[in-house]
């Protein structure tokens, strides 16, 4: 693999983590529990397709094949796609929901974070962007653990189900590969051994303050990074892909 | 599952360019915190503010309607309380 698929490929994974999450939270527009909830999580979503265009389009200048980033959404295979799985879990309820994002948020932070020191002016550039949205998604995940874990009974058993049932899949955000080894030695890319300790470190802080247990680290969920989906993509990938797919080009 | 609603709270904005915090509405949210951030969401999307202050609405007291009979209307009828009767000397401009 030479340096620029690799570096096509890495940053083709930090897109589609912010693309699929993206379309994922948007299925909420309009079903939000209470109005207010809603617009919040819609703004996410928006902060998060914002992210990913700028990324896509950046990875489609490293590619060189002409493809810009409304082609590299939504006019490729399942198998090309490399987001984690952990994104695109379903929404299923509202504390799924707010789990999954708690669990990313931790994680794109951190990531961005490190990501302001990269060699790739064009990468750091696009984190310094991110770094202010994802600051406030952080932020606002996180204080929905601890009003949910500290609330009621309810809220409590429900919020601990949904993490206990989604922590398999954040064993993959520090999974390295060849591609991560390749852009960390030219200084391109993150130290995800760093990452995962910090991670673990302040996603156990907030934990705690909500009352919630960590569940343990077992077996993890691997395979996205590489382009292996869980059964839930295709759906996600149809509806995304649907307008693109019946009418090529189009544009509004 | 409790069908309880979440308080309400009203939301002031301040302005970039503004001094004081304006009323922009209200909303709903389980405390303090949530409703900074709710508001955060829904009254400064497209850049309306630079500070945020929420106030619980039941510490909102209001005067009534019914009253306003004898608080405001006598005002009405005293124009001399603005200061419009004053002669503006001659080369005074603007005002």
């Amino acid at each position: 693999m030479t340096h620029n698929e690799a570096l096509f490929k890495y940053i083709i994974r930090i897109g589609d983590n912010s693309l699929i999450l993206g379309q994922r939270l948007s299925e909420w527009c309009g079903h939000g529990p209470v109005l207010e909830e809603d617009i919040a999580l819609t703004n996410t979503a928006l902060d998060l397709i914002g992210q990913a265009t700028s990324l896509l389009k950046y990875a489609g200048e490293i590619e060189g094949k002409g493809r810009n980033e409304d082609q590299l959404a939504f006019l490729r295979y399942e198998h090309e796609y490399l987001n984690c799985q952990l994104v695109e879990l379903p929404n299923t309820d509202y504390a799924y929901t707010l789990a999954r994002q708690f669990l990313f948020d931790h994680f794109n932070y951190l990531m961005y974070q490190e990501l302001l020191d990269s060699e790739d002016k064009q990468l750091a550039a696009i984190a310094e962007k991110s770094l202010k949205e994802v600051t406030y998604h952080r932020r606002r995940s996180s204080e929905w653990m601890i009003r949910l874990g500290d609330g009621t009974q309810e809220s409590h058993e429900r919020i601990q189900a949904a993490m206990d049932d989604i922590w398999e899949y954040s064993g993959e955000l520090f999974t390295g590969d060849d591609i991560d080894q390749m852009m960390l030695d030219s200084g391109i890319g993150v130290n995800l051994t760093k990452i995962k300790a910090e991670w673990h470190k302040s996603v156990a802080e907030v934990l705690e303050t909500a009352t919630l247990e960590k569940p343990k680290d077992d077996f993890m969920q691997l395979g996205g990074k590489q382009g292996k989906h869980t059964e839930y993509m295709g759906y996600i990938l149809a509806e995304m892909q649907y307008m693109q797919r019946a009418y090529p080009n189009c544009e509004w | 599952m409790s069908n309880a609603e979440w308080p309400l709270w009203e939301v002031f904005i301040r302005s970039k360019q503004g001094l004081d915090h304006k009323h922009a509405g209200s909303l709903r949210a389980a405390d303090a915190e949530m409703a900074i951030e709710n508001a955060r969401d829904v009254y400064t999307r497209r850049s309306e503010g630079v500070s945020i202050w929420v106030v619980e609405s039941k510490n909102v007291y209001a005067s009534s309607p019914e009253d306003n009979a004898s608080f405001f209307e006598p005002s009405d009828s005293k124009i001399f309380r603005h200061p419009t009767f004053y002669e503006v000397p001659d080369g005074i401009e603007h005002m």
